[in-house]
């Protein structure tokens, strides 16, 4: 009877053990995985990490050992009496001892990986600014005078250097494949380098992970590491200005966007395009919100939620609150535009947008 | 079976709605506690059904928004200080006395004051649900999303004022029972005879008396940058939001250990009790218990590596909260030791207890894990965190919780709870609790951010989702067994000895029910374990009774002051006009309270 016991316990371990590894298997290939690192700092936390877990596992198996076999061995039986004793001062120590000794093998590493996590970024880094705001994040490469949302690009085997800040409550940074996350707090300057270790076509998911209102689900990002070659393309794209519209549908958007004055909304201020957005190269100088200047190159809209395409943006444009739960023009949000336009009106902006690449 | 004499106290007074409101029995007032927390633990078990419902596919459609956030923001505020606070409440009111020896608390209105206020303050705040206006912005509730500017309407002012009056009921509660506990004690009860139980009550009472002024100060804070266009978590203003994060977990982290203690005091009474032998180091529990609560305190900013904390404060609250882990490692040896050469009986309170000790241990774990800041900068605010948090709260409080109930009922009520259902409940129980929660490690891991009402597919998040959904129904249909056993004992006769379980401790000597005044005789104590001194030693304890058995007579100026107060809180929330109609009430209160003759 025991020994059957003994079996299907050890049984059960090994299936539970089985189903842990097959499950980690598949966790490297997840597209928003925290233990596939391609960053040098990446790697730096995966090392802790790793040596946690089993250390984590080795401690897990035996307390759950201990339990099943305590309590089975020592279940009540006619005729066996419980014995009595109160304490055992040797042991007690040693099993003090124990969790100090898994303590401290945890600590050490961590206490050297915390001083490089921290450290400043190498002085040839790619600076990039972040900020983070209801529900989307703006990035400024001020070296390279590019401003853009949602969707940036680096270079292979470059260090890239993050300012974080925040224009209204506290939001997250977090690319889980390239680093840990840092949060980024009004009126605080937060920094987060990392050196890229592999160029892909997919992007690296990156998502808002502290809480920050209605749509906190829907603040994503994305990070696209490119080879240099590439990357200098991708740099010479984004700093041209806007081309002018071509197609004759798109020629009315361009009219429509840009004349601010085309839409009052009830209480009498301007609602036009051009007071949240800008496009280089326009009269459209809006600081509020994502810069349009190559909207059309970027691969998602409204903070990486919906792809980028004509229906989206029609979406988008009508009503964004339908895509995007509390986005609202009383809060300074963006207005929802079928109020304002026709749908007409609406596809030519739309067909403006897409030509901007 | 009732071997204590007729009550000493006039009749009429013992029942009907009138004695429940004007009573200052620490019994009856254990009850009141105990059936409100177990009404909110279900409510604010229904809004996580919701939750997993919501979450069971990719762009669950069944809640909006902002409800959803109103909902994963409710269930914690009620699950911590309306459902498991109070219901850990319920057993040291019913408990500590009793443990202890004693005829009642020190301050037996005072702990009817608790009460109320705790009700008028959990009453305020759910009433947010009614209006429309619960809060939304998570139970931690981070400046500068609390500002005016962020959250327009009074989501932010329910929040703050309910958690006042709670945490005046908590503070007055826990100084009562300090007061109780040092002075109360029969004779022979010295420190190092107390029940651990009436220990850890003894450490979570001085947590909360150190932390809960600090949370007070972060929300009149709040209240007065709402209100009042004070700056203090404003950035804009010169104010500084991570101020709040430091005031918050400041009490927030020894509020944790202010949740699980009281269970792990009931651990530790129905292992021994059931494996029929002591406790093994009673010392080493009692001083890993300690050393949690001291530590307890230097630990916070651990909820805070992402913030940008610099190396050094980074590595000193990463060791201090490793360190945690020693003598909660001890306290899970201990335990197991406690069972090791035991005949270990089997029944719902003693499964409970071990299903602590497994789940708790694996809460443990993944808290070290992330004691470690590089670790905890990939799993803070994942759903590795949920499943964490979890464990320690839902497989080690909750746990501990039920197990005391079952221990307990027949001492409680004269009547045991069934144990066939107690079984099935505690097997509902333990494999949906598994089934909701430990997938979420998983989910931690493939980078599922939590508190987010939808997420996209094609992120390898669906099997797990959909696993944890159905475990959660498993965790419903659970508690409703254990709400039919409820209301089986309910129907049932009286019939539970004086000392069914041939446990060791005072509780058990009288009769059960016990009668008003608890003990006809107080006891005299020989032993650490003194019902089983008595047994070995062939004692018998007389069964005469004290003379002029002196009891409190009942009060209605708690009731009214807490009402004072909850007018004085609604005030707050619309006109301070009101609020001074609650405070003349208070002060009438108090005036009727300091001359109420009291014998």
């Amino acid at each position: 009877m025991l020994s059957i016991m003994k079996r299907k316990t050890v049984f059960s371990f090994s299936a539970i053990i089985g189903i842990f590894l097959s499950a980690c298997s598949s966790w490297q290939t997840d597209p928003q995985t925290t233990v596939n690192p391609k960053s040098d700092m990446a790697y730096l936390i995966q090392d802790v990490y790793v040596l946690v877990s089993w250390l984590a596992l080795i401690v897990f198996v035996v307390i759950m050992f201990a339990i099943v076999y305590i309590s089975w061995k020592f279940r009540e039986r006619p005729g066996v009496e419980a014995q009595q004793f109160h304490g055992d001062t040797r042991l007690e120590i040693i099993w003090t001892l124990i969790p100090i000794l898994i303590v401290v093998t945890i600590f050490i590493p961590t206490a050297n990986a915390i001083p490089k996590m921290k450290s400043d970024p190498p002085a040839n880094a790619l600076q990039i600014d972040v900020v983070g705001k209801q529900w989307w994040f703006e990035f400024k490469y001020p070296e390279l005078n590019i401003t853009t949302a949602n969707e940036i690009h680096i270079p292979v085997n470059t260090p890239v250097a993050f300012n974080l800040e925040s224009t209204d409550v506290i939001h997250a940074f977090w690319i889980p494949q390239l680093g840990g996350k840092v949060d980024m707090v009004p009126g605080h300057s937060n920094k987060m380098w990392f050196t890229p270790t592999e160029a892909r076509k997919e992007a690296y998911l990156g998502q808002c992970t502290e809480f920050c209102g209605t749509s906190h689900a829907n603040m994503l990002f994305r990070v696209f590491v490119d080879e240099q070659d590439d990357f200098n393309q991708w740099v010479n794209d984004q700093q041209s200005v806007a081309i002018p519209a071509q197609s004759e549908l798109a020629k009315q958007g361009e009219a429509l966007l840009l004349n601010n004055v085309a839409f009052i909304s009830e209480n009498g201020s301007a609602v036009g395009c051009v007071t949240c957005h800008k496009i280089e190269g326009t009269t459209a100088m809006g600081m509020l919100a994502p810069n349009l200047t190559h909207i059309a190159s970027r691969s998602t809209i409204a903070a990486g939620v919906f792809e980028n395409n004509k229906e989206n943006l029609i979406k988008w444009i009508s009503n964004p609150s339908k895509m995007k739960p509390g986005v609202s023009e009383r809060t300074g949000g963006m207005p929802m535009y079928e109020n304002y336009l026709s749908e007409e009106q609406i596809e030519s902006i739309v067909a403006y947008l897409m030509e901007l690449q | 079976m009732t071997t204590a004499l007729p009550l000493a106290v006039k009749e009429e007074t013992n029942s009907g709605i009138w004695s429940w409101l004007t009573t200052v029995d620490h019994k009856k007032i254990g009850t009141m506690y105990g059936v409100s927390g177990v009404v909110f633990f279900i409510i604010a078990g229904f809004e996580a059904l919701l939750i997993r419902t919501q979450l069971a596919v990719p762009n669950g459609t069944i809640i909006d928004a902002d409800t959803y956030n109103q909902l994963f923001t409710m269930h914690a505020l009620m699950m911590i200080f309306l459902g498991v606070m109070p219901m850990g409440a319920a057993f040291f009111n019913w408990l500590v006395p009793l443990m202890i020896g004693a005829r009642d608390v020190a301050f037996p209105r005072l702990n009817a004051f608790s009460f109320w206020t705790f009700l008028s303050g959990a009453l305020l705040l759910t009433s947010s649900w009614i209006f429309g206006d619960a809060p939304d912005v998570g139970w931690f509730a981070y400046a500068p999303l609390t500002e005016k500017a962020y959250t327009v309407g009074q989501a932010m002012d329910f929040y703050a004022v309910g958690l006042l009056l709670l945490g005046v009921a908590s503070t007055v509660a826990s100084l009562n029972f300090v007061v109780t506990i040092i002075n109360m004690r029969a004779p022979g009860m010295s420190w190092f005879r107390m029940p651990v139980f009436v220990w850890m009550i003894f450490v979570v009472a001085w947590l909360l008396i150190l932390s809960l002024p600090v949370l007070t100060i972060g929300l009149v804070q709040i209240y007065f940058d709402r209100n009042f266009d004070t700056n203090f978590f404003n950035p804009m203003g010169g104010g500084d939001p991570l101020l709040w994060q430091h005031l918050f977990w400041i009490f927030g982290h020894p509020e944790v250990y202010v949740l699980i203690l009281p269970s792990m005091g009931i651990v530790s009474e129905v292992l021994p009790t059931f494996s029929r032998k002591p406790i093994f180091g009673y010392s080493a529990i009692v001083f890993a218990g300690l050393s949690i609560a001291v530590l307890g305190f230097a630990v916070w900013s651990h909820h805070m590596f992402t913030t940008g904390l610099g190396p050094v404060p980074s590595i000193v609250f990463s060791a201090s909260t490793m360190a945690i882990g020693v003598p909660t490692g001890v306290k899970i040896f201990n335990w197991l030791a406690t069972m090791w050469g035991g005949s270990i009986r089997f029944n719902s309170a003693s499964m409970f207890s071990i299903g602590f000790l497994a789940l708790f241990t694996i809460g443990g774990i993944s808290g070290v894990m992330h004691a470690s800041p590089p670790i905890d900068t990939q799993q803070q605010d994942t759903y590795f965190i949920v499943a964490h948090i979890h464990y320690v709260l839902f497989g080690g409080a909750v746990f501990g919780i039920f197990s005391g109930f079952y221990y307990w009922w027949p001492k409680f009520f004269g009547r045991f709870l069934d144990e066939k259902l107690g079984q099935i409940h505690f097997w509902l129980f333990f494999i949906g609790m598994n089934l909701t929660f430990f997938p979420m490690h998983f989910l931690g891991v493939q980078g599922m951010p939590r508190r987010i009402y939808r997420y996209d597919a094609d992120l390898g998040w669906e099997t797990w989702n959909i696993v944890a959904t159905l475990g959660s129904y498993l965790l419903g249909v659970g508690m409703l067994v254990f709400l039919y056993a409820v209301w089986k004992a309910y129907k049932s006769e009286p019939d539970a000895p004086d000392n069914p379980w041939d446990a060791p401790t005072l509780e058990w000597a009288t009769s059960s029910p016990p009668p008003e005044h608890d003990f006809d005789v107080v006891p005299v104590v020989e032993a650490r374990d003194p019902l089983w001194y008595d047994r070995d030693n062939n004692i018998t304890r007389e069964k005469t009774k004290d003379e002029h058995i002196h009891l409190p007579p009942p009060s209605y100026y708690p009731l009214l002051i807490s009402i004072g107060l909850l007018v004085g809180g609604i005030g707050m929330l619309t006109t301070l006009m009101i609020s001074a109609l609650g405070v003349l009430l208070v002060f009438y209160a108090i005036w009727g309270w300091v001359l109420e003759p009291t014998s």
